[in-house]
């Protein structure tokens, strides 16, 4: 017999006769509390600073001289393959474009990353990523040290944990992300600031 | 094989390690510190949430179902990983998942695997059987690297390396990181920044340079084969992004059946583990991406004990455990005698119920995890998934004791009572005979308060573990019940 | 209103002041109270133990001891705790072992009827402030099986407060357990100890004169740390408090040094 059908034999006599389990109750909340879109915004901003996050807030008008300010200090910055062209116009980093055949090394090389967003989430503070066309593979908003992320406000924000998950596709590598890398690990008490990007700049892009 | 392996040697028993901890200055110390600490945060956290108390109901229900078709949504979830282009193999044992862990990386022709912490593969010992086989196992959780630079074992679920401040970790990056690659700053100082930059940089190379990783997963989806690992610095990121080859080993209890379930435990794991509304980062992928991630994956499914357990109606609620690590955070009985006291890769509360269910209670420590607990009912009482510990110690202290049906290695057995209880069971017995005859009671009692001057300072025997550090109690001059005679004895 | 004193074994031994407090506390409030003779322990030790089958005579004594009686009201959290949450499942453990339903007939019987003293003196009482005089300064110790399997919540502490001249101070991390637990305490002496140490040092530091709780069980452990340190600080049922009053107090010698000569 296989350990396969070893262990489902194993766990068919373990439960044979126990009664059924009951229903799962859903009584729980979709959403904490009852918020505005631009409440939303703001309890999504609280959120990520709280996580030693930097937000900031501009519309299409400003975000390329936003960008710019933000990447003043990189040289390189890795740019996914459907940026929209006009969010990096005034900086003056050198854009790297996402190549498969470089290596992690290569990318170690990079100052900064600029990505979009498949949504984020208000009451705890999360982007998520989906590997989308303006996010581009998971590594890049990995090694290089500081990420840029864009928010579409109101569309992309949900109020929860709950209408996240309603929204986003499974089948796609999913990367969540609340604050910059951060450890507990010694004696408890919270640092930021391990491995991953140790400085998140999120910008809320919406009507001002 | 011989007995599930937890990833540990043989252990003393409880009372005996714990002595050892609780004479520990700097332990207690670090452990208060550290506990205490969490425990405030936790509490913030979870009062956030008005739905607490629903989330943890729906919780246990979804875990309840899943065990309930365990079967089923094995099956389930093979086929979507397997679909979704990874391949899923089956450890009955330790043992075996070191072998198939073992082989999958020799296969890739590496030496070296890049781990993100993971307590399945800490409980069945792959470091040491990685290492048997000359492949290099670097972990690159900050704790757990500590416990590795340390030649340490770890503490604490979360946070294996809770036991040590910042001073010794300090120490420890300083005499062992040269020894591993990097080596720390000469000049490394003791403040947490510095030493997560001294890990950072250590591991950088490392991550760069990794072609094999293996992780746990803290959720794995039936319907979808998705794989879900929450973490905090970035190095589960590291470790399941960058390697081409990615090899997840997980135990059968950590299967859900929806992607839609996540919308509970994602909701309570944080806040319960470390005090987060959301940690910093969590991957989820499902088999392989093109061109994003590792080209090949496979998940391990371990047993190891987790069917025995699935086989006692009492017993089967510890796997529901998400390994928050809130239980061992709120303990008072953790918080002096330490993780090291529980001689197993999960200590704490939930240890004391799941190491005697996944090894079987005939070894020393194993005999005396459950009594390693006053049955304070803190545990319960923060469990996410709300798993009745106090509940589930009696319960294995009715089988150390009187011995009783249990499932070992898939086969029904009947226990028989452990060693060493003789005396006691004695006790308790003429204890119960003497409370079941009132006119013995009574006589006792007053023989006792015949003898009141005689209270000893210190008894004998084992009375001894009482009065080596308390006074006893007064014996009064007459007990309750003559009183009453007396005073009150005209009525019924 | 008639009720039964279940006393509890520890103190019918160790503690009957507890019991005589019990007793004049009820008559106080109008409470006509019984001693059913055949009463003995719940069976708590072997329970707890491992020892269940040995606690099985117990359960059908203490259920043939308050037959018949309504309210059947003890001074012990942990006692109170162990009839309502274990007699059931020792119940329901005898059936599945084939030994039929009578013993969890017996417990389904008894269960509703049993109270701990304070959520005898609110729930069913309806009292709080209870008459009673106690000019000390006290601090409240909620034992576990109170705290957390009764839910006892602010009914001690809301008893305290209406004691006439007591002044209740705060415990710090009151909900933490004080390390008694049955018999952990002599098998695991060394936690079971540093425990209590850190429980009485955290009574001590509110400079209460005395340490209040609602389980002997956990005051002799606490109190046997405090006498062996030499603490002047003392440990007192709750019932003992709530017994005194103006025209009755307590006797003055158990705030002071050992009672026996």
């Amino acid at each position: 017999m296989s350990t396969r059908d070893r262990i489902l034999s194993r766990i068919r006599r373990a439960t044979a006769g126990a009664p059924d389990a009951p229903p799962v109750p859903r009584d729980y909340l979709r959403v904490h509390g009852s918020r505005t879109p631009a409440e939303t915004a703001d309890l999504l901003a609280a959120n990520l600073t709280e996580y030693r996050a930097t937000v900031h807030r501009t519309d299409e008008d400003g975000i390329a001289r936003l960008l710019a300010r933000l990447l003043a200090a990189s040289r390189t910055v890795l740019v996914p393959p459907a940026l929209p062209g006009h969010w990096l116009a005034s900086a003056t980093a050198t854009r790297v474009h996402d190549d498969p055949a470089s290596t992690p090394y290569d990318l170690d090389r990079v100052d900064s990353v600029v990505t979009g967003c498949a949504l984020a989430i208000a009451e705890t503070g999360t982007l998520v990523l989906d590997g989308g066309p303006d996010q581009g593979r998971r590594r890049i908003t990995l090694v290089p040290d500081h990420h840029v992320c864009v928010v579409r406000v109101p569309d992309q924000v949900v109020d929860s944990v709950p209408q996240a998950l309603e929204r986003l596709d499974p089948t796609r590598p999913l990367t969540w992300i609340s604050g910059p890398s951060a450890t507990s690990d010694i004696e408890l008490d919270r640092v930021e600031g391990v491995h991953g990007p140790r400085t998140l700049d999120v910008v809320l892009l919406g009507a001002q | 094989m011989t007995g599930t392996h937890l990833g540990m040697p043989a252990f003393p028993p409880f009372p005996d390690a714990a002595r050892e901890a609780v004479r520990d200055g700097v332990l207690r110390a670090n452990l208060r510190h550290a506990t205490h600490t969490i425990r405030g945060k936790r509490a913030r956290a979870v009062a956030e949430l008005a739905d607490w108390e629903r989330l943890r109901a729906a919780g246990k229900a979804v875990k309840d179902h899943t065990l309930r078709h365990l079967d089923r949504y094995l099956l389930q979830l093979e086929a979507s990983v397997t679909a979704a282009g990874g391949t899923v193999h089956w450890a009955a044992d330790a043992d075996e998942a070191n072998r198939i862990v073992t082989d999958l990386v020799l296969a890739t022709g590496e030496s070296e695997v890049v781990k993100v912490k993971s307590m399945a593969t800490q409980e069945t010992g792959l470091n040491e059987a990685l290492e048997a086989a000359g492949i290099a196992a670097y972990e690159t959780d900050l704790a757990e690297l500590i416990v590795q630079l340390g030649h340490d074992r770890p503490s604490h679920i979360l946070v294996p390396a809770i036991h040590r401040n910042r001073r010794e970790i300090r120490d420890i990056f300083r005499s062992e990181m040269g020894g591993w690659g990097r080596p720390a700053p000469e000049d490394l100082g003791d403040d947490p920044r510095e030493l997560a930059e001294a890990a950072r940089l250590h591991l950088r190379e490392k991550f760069l340079r990794a072609k094999v990783a293996v992780s746990g997963a803290n959720f794995v989806v039936a319907e979808t084969g998705t794989m879900v690992v929450l973490e905090s610095e970035g190095n589960g990121r590291m470790c399941l992004t960058l390697p081409d080859t990615l090899i997840s080993v997980v135990g059968i209890e950590k299967v859900v059946p929806t992607f839609r379930d996540l919308e509970v435990f994602l909701q309570t794991l944080p806040r319960s583990s470390t005090a987060e509304r959301m940690n910093p980062y969590t991957t989820m992928w499902t088999g392989t991406h093109e061109g994003d991630g590792p080209s090949a994956f496979h998940l391990v499914l371990l047993d190891n004990g987790r069917t025995d357990t699935l086989a006692d109606a009492t017993g089967r609620q510890a796997l529901r455990c998400i390994r928050c690590s809130a239980c061992l955070n709120v303990c008072p009985v953790y918080e002096r005698a330490g993780g090291h006291a529980y001689g197993s890769v999960y200590p704490g509360p939930i240890g004391a119920v799941l190491s005697p269910q996944l090894r079987g209670t005939a070894g020393a420590v194993d005999a005396s995890l459950p009594y390693a607990s006053t049955l304070c009912g803190a545990c319960y009482e923060v469990c996410p998934v709300a798993i009745d510990i106090p509940e589930i110690l009696l319960h294995l202290r009715e089988r150390v004791v009187q011995g009783g049906p249990v499932t070992r290695e898939g086969v029904r057995v009947r226990l028989r009572p452990a060693h060493g209880h003789t005396a006691e069971r004695a006790a308790m017995r003429a204890a119960r005979l003497l409370l079941d005859h009132p006119g013995a009671l009574r006589a006792g009692e007053r023989l006792l308060a015949r003898a009141r001057r005689l209270r000893p300072r210190r008894l004998p025997g084992p009375g001894r573990a009482w009065t080596d550090t308390r006074e006893l109690p007064d014996i009064p001059a007459e007990p309750f019940r003559d009183w009453w005679l007396r005073e009150r004895g005209n009525r019924p | 209103m008639r009720a039964a004193l279940f006393v509890t074994c520890v103190n019918d031994a160790l503690y009957p002041r507890t019991g005589i407090a019990v007793v004049r506390l009820l008559e106080r409030l109008g409470v006509q109270v019984d001693f059913p003779a055949a009463q003995s322990c719940c069976g708590q030790p072997q329970y707890n133990t491992g020892y269940r089958h040995e606690a099985e005579p117990l359960l059908r004594r203490t259920a043939a001891a308050f037959a018949g009686y309504d309210h059947v009201v003890t001074p012990s959290g942990s006692c109170a705790a162990m009839i309502r949450e274990h007699y059931p499942r020792m119940g329901r453990r005898a059936a599945e072992e084939g030994r039929g339903g009578g013993l969890a007939e017996l417990a389904q019987d008894l269960v509703p009827r049993v109270h701990e003293l304070t959520e005898f003196l609110v729930d069913v009482l309806g009292v709080t402030d209870v008459g009673a005089y106690f000019p000390h300064t006290v601090t409240y110790h909620p034992s576990c099986h109170g705290l957390r399997s009764l839910g006892l919540g602010e009914r001690p502490r809301r008893l305290l407060a209406a004691v006439k001249g007591l002044e209740l101070v705060e415990l710090p991390g009151a909900d933490e357990c004080c390390g008694f637990g049955g018999t952990f305490s002599v098998r695991n002496p060394d936690v079971s100890a540093a425990m209590g140490t850190d429980k009485t040092a955290a009574a001590r530091a509110t400079g209460a004169e005395v340490l209040c709780g609602a389980d002997n069980s956990c005051l002799a452990h606490l109190g046997g740390i405090l006498r062996r340190a030499g603490d002047p600080m003392r440990t007192l049922h709750l019932a003992e408090i709530l017994a005194a009053t103006e025209e009755d107090p307590l006797e003055e010698d158990l705030l002071e040094e050992d009672p026996l000569p």
